[in-house]
């Protein structure tokens, strides 16, 4: 799939209009409610709900432990929830184990923590390449882990969605959540990235 | 395309936003707004998007391989013809849907989902800890077994209930709930001797792509 967004081509925008007049023309979508879902993951569904999960973890070891043997419900706690994070399993990034997370099928991605996918992620060239190179994708994102740390791919196969639980970075004892969440990244919830020290 | 070579690096782009033009935004919630129809459910969805010829679908960006699908599930359905897309207007009073999806309902809507776990009798085949082969299998069908897995053997590291199995439920055959596994293979398992013998790759797979190893 190429991974150039393509927003100069006029021919899809031309074929965009025209199916959108058919659809609302025969009444079969409300144009109020195709407002609704842009605006809906716009502005309110993105990373920063994944960042809150993260930054309460941290913070709190019963949720942390809650988050790890139910991720679904831990989550839900918090106010998120439903389209494409019906399950939703964390798994914890350890010294001895590095998470990344990948869908070589297509897109599958946990949208009520992360928000809607960014390109690269549904690109050709992380699909093909995180299973079988993890280590020489996460360098292009400029992460080099240690030789003997374990790198564990989850390839989102089905309608299980992951989330990274990223390394608490040092020197943050005593900081408050607000404070962590600003740390936690979109990627280091995928695992191409690690939380900002 | 798990495994494949040659498509160069992955290229991040910082302070993504989530489209990068207005069609992309319409694409997205056309194709949300039609699902939400029930005329067709996520898995056939995806099939219609996956199955288009390869050198087309490698061709496309996203949101152009969404557009497509959904172009294409409307043709099958009877719901828009072709003509009525060239010319941009509707030419056929509109077939009745069982129901539309209405702005006061989007929140809701999304907050429910679609979940896929099924209650079942049904006793799991394996636990945590069995070694498994991923089946060779090669459908033309609708399937959520990665190709780079087929005839590879792993171990069971999580069952996750069983769900509505996609292989038969994007083909109309109702939702035949299998259960689910996290199946991890080693590195050197599945890409050979030069690999990382430090990685590994899960995947969830249905009961029916396994069997004992």
């Amino acid at each position: 799939m190429g991974h150039d967004h393509g927003s100069e081509l006029s021919g899809v925008q031309r074929r965009v209009r025209a199916l959108e007049s058919v659809l609302v023309e025969k009444g079969y979508v409300d144009p109020a409610a195709l407002d609704a879902l842009i605006e809906t993951y716009e502005t309110k569904v993105g990373p920063h709900n994944g960042a809150r999960v993260v930054a309460k973890a941290w913070s709190d070891p019963e949720y942390r432990a809650w988050l790890l043997a139910d991720g679904s419900a831990a989550i839900a706690s918090l106010g998120y929830a439903g389209r494409q994070g019906e399950q939703i399993v964390a798994l914890e990034n350890t010294p001895e184990v590095h998470n990344l997370v990948v869908c070589t099928l297509c897109s599958c991605y946990p949208w009520p923590v992360l928000g809607l996918p960014p390109v690269w992620y549904k690109s050709a060239p992380y699909r093909s390449r995180a299973v079988a190179d993890p280590r020489g994708v996460l360098r292009e994102f400029g992460v080099e882990l240690p030789a003997d740390t374990e790198v564990r791919v989850w390839d989102s196969t089905a309608e299980v969605r992951y989330l990274v639980l990223p390394m608490r970075p040092a020197d943050t004892d005593g900081w408050g959540e607000e404070a962590l969440a600003a740390l936690v990244s979109r990627d280091a919830m995928i695992g191409t990235g690690l939380a900002r020290a | 395309m798990g495994g494949m070579h040659g498509f160069g690096p992955v290229e991040p782009e910082p302070d993504e936003p989530p489209f990068h033009a207005d069609w992309e935004r319409r694409v997205f919630a056309l194709t949300l707004a039609m699902g939400a129809t029930g005329e067709w459910n996520l898995d056939a969805s995806r099939f219609a998007r996956e199955s288009q010829a390869p050198g087309a679908y490698l061709g496309e960006t996203y949101y152009e391989v969404w557009l497509a699908g959904l172009e294409r599930l409307l043709a099958d359905r009877g719901l828009v013809a072709p003509e009525e897309l060239a010319e941009g207007r509707s030419l056929a009073p509109p077939r009745p849907l069982a129901r539309r999806l209405e702005a006061e309902a989007v929140a809701p809507t999304l907050r429910r989902g679609g979940p896929t776990v099924r209650a079942t009798e049904r006793p799991a085949r394996f636990g945590v800890g069995d070694r498994v082969r991923a089946r060779e299998m090669n459908p033309r069908t609708h399937t959520r077994l990665p190709r780079y897995v087929r005839g590879h053997a792993g171990e069971v590291v999580a069952v996750l209930g069983c769900h509505v199995f996609p292989d038969v439920h994007a083909h109309g055959g109702g939702e035949d709930p299998q259960w689910l596994y996290t199946v991890r293979f080693g590195a050197r398992e599945l890409w050979g001797e030069a690999a990382d013998p430090a990685a590994a790759v899960s995947v969830d797979a249905f009961e029916p792509y396994l069997e004992p190893a």
